[in-house]
């Protein structure tokens, strides 16, 4: 039985490591390598790590960073920040990273990720969508750099056309629920899964385990990605980096399975 | 000693790591000179069919590999899709496999509500006895990042299956020549432990 993914995703900033809210207030919250020893430990799911000054400062991925990072991971490693062209996408491939996660670039050049999709498989080119609403009508938008760049593109419209390009995966990230804890919008991920048959990934606003097994209840086998949740504890937001143990997800899958679902 | 070739593909340093904190001597081969003190082969692999065979038929290696496979029968394990070009053909590419084992590489059917790539952790069960899978028996999980899987033309060189929307073949082997789908060097205890049991063969 394929088992739903929990994911924990780490922005870095400066090569340290920070967690935001709302794409803002960044706080640091350690090394990087050193959380990923961490997560080896506490057996993750996957791992999401986004450099959030790459394409913000035009700068190139960190490949030494990258490197480090993939040889450090025990498990799956998805990377995004900076990556704009096709070279970038294989260079990162060839250190030993699994997926490789594109966001502006897939707007300003969509055919970025046809070209990609071509020379790595599909399996490793992830999408990424940053989704805010906007307007008197509290519209789903998609926005680029870091949440402060609107696109006008809806998030099903575009995450259909990656579908169709060739993307292997979509992460749904609301900027909106950033760092809130308050759990998943199930809005936008119902918009989205109605229109794609990918993998998807959901990010923003888990708090407990409770929000991922209902984000899982309702939409079935995905990636449940947060952030605070895995680096924070309690009400003063004390940087501790934990995970589910295995027991306590299989036991939140299975009451999930026998519930019908 | 355990041998990784490095054809600028998967995950490399993931597998040196593994065998490292095993105490297995291990190494890398880039070059055909390389390709000394060689007893078992890792071929890994991310990527596409016919980046992969590219890259390999530019290696160097290429003559080399098939003769210590089909000649010295060497172990050899390939991972994702350095398991898929072990086939003949892949619908993937138009480039001509390795032809190791007899078969070809498919896509999963195209099915409302079935997600592809089928991405994530899933269960593997062996069907006979290899010693690839010795305490790997039973409720043991690997990672899995693919669209594409490798079908045998010979029943009997299924070696593990797993299911996805039906059964499929995850792990295939004929004597020396062994492939899983999935990645071991990423799939923690259970990829650890496979892979102790690939060094012990």
């Amino acid at each position: 039985m394929l088992r739903p993914r929990i994911i924990p995703c780490l922005l870095v900033r400066d090569k340290g490591l920070v967690k935001t809210i709302k794409f803002d207030e960044p706080k640091y919250v350690g090394d990087p390598l050193n959380a990923v020893r961490i997560f080896n430990e506490k057996e993750v799911d996957e791992l999401i790590v986004l450099d959030i000054d790459a394409t913000t400062k035009g700068n190139e991925p960190d490949y030494t960073l990258i490197k480090n990072l993939a040889a450090e991971c025990r498990m799956p490693l998805c990377y995004g920040g900076g990556v704009k062209s096709i070279d970038q996408v294989q260079k990162i491939v060839s250190l030993g990273v699994e997926k490789v996660a594109i966001s502006s670039a897939a707007v300003i050049n969509p055919e970025l990720i046809a070209e990609a999709a071509r020379r790595v498989g599909r399996q490793s080119i992830v999408v990424v969508m940053d989704v805010k609403k906007t307007g008197l009508r509290k519209r789903y938008e998609l926005f680029t750099h870091n949440g402060s760049k609107s696109t006008g593109f809806r998030p099903d419209d575009f995450a259909k056309k990656m579908e169709l390009l060739g993307a292997g995966e979509i992460v749904i990230n609301s900027i909106d629920n950033d760092g809130s804890m308050k759990g998943y919008d199930h809005n936008l991920v119902s918009q989205i899964r109605k229109t794609v048959n990918l993998p998807l990934t959901v990010m923003g606003g888990a708090g407990s385990l409770d929000d991922m097994g209902r984000l899982i209840q309702e939409f079935g086998v995905l990636g449940a990605g947060a952030g605070s949740f895995f680096v924070f504890k309690g009400k003063y937001r004390a940087v501790l980096i934990s995970y589910p143990s295995r027991e306590d997800l299989d036991r939140l899958f299975d009451s999930i399975i026998n519930s019908g679902k | 000693m355990i041998t990784i070739i490095d054809y600028g593909l998967g995950n490399i340093q993931a597998f040196l790591n593994i065998y490292k904190r095993l105490n297995i001597p291990v190494k890398t081969a880039s070059n055909a000179s390389e390709l000394k003190d060689v007893e078992k082969l890792i071929l890994p692999g991310v990527g596409a069919f016919d980046w992969a065979m590219n890259r390999l038929n530019a290696s160097g290696m290429r003559e080399l590999i098939d003769e210590l496979v089909l000649e010295k029968n060497y172990p050899i394990l390939g991972v994702c899709v350095g398991m898929q070009i072990m086939a003949n053909k892949s619908d993937e590419g138009e480039l001509p496999g390795l032809g190791w084992i007899n078969g070809k590489v498919s896509k999963f059917p195209d099915r409302r509500h079935v997600c592809l790539p089928h991405m994530g952790w899933n269960d593997v069960h062996p069907k006979t006895g290899n010693s690839l899978f010795h305490d790997l028996e039973k409720n043991s999980r690997f990672y899995f990042l693919h669209s594409y899987y490798f079908i045998p033309e010979n029943e009997e060189d299924v070696i593990a299956e797993t299911d996805y929307f039906g059964r499929f073949p995850s792990c295939i082997g004929r004597n020396n020549i062994l492939g899983v789908q999935f990645h071991p060097e990423k799939s923690h205890s259970w990829g650890v432990q496979l892979l102790k049991n690939f060094a012990g063969m």
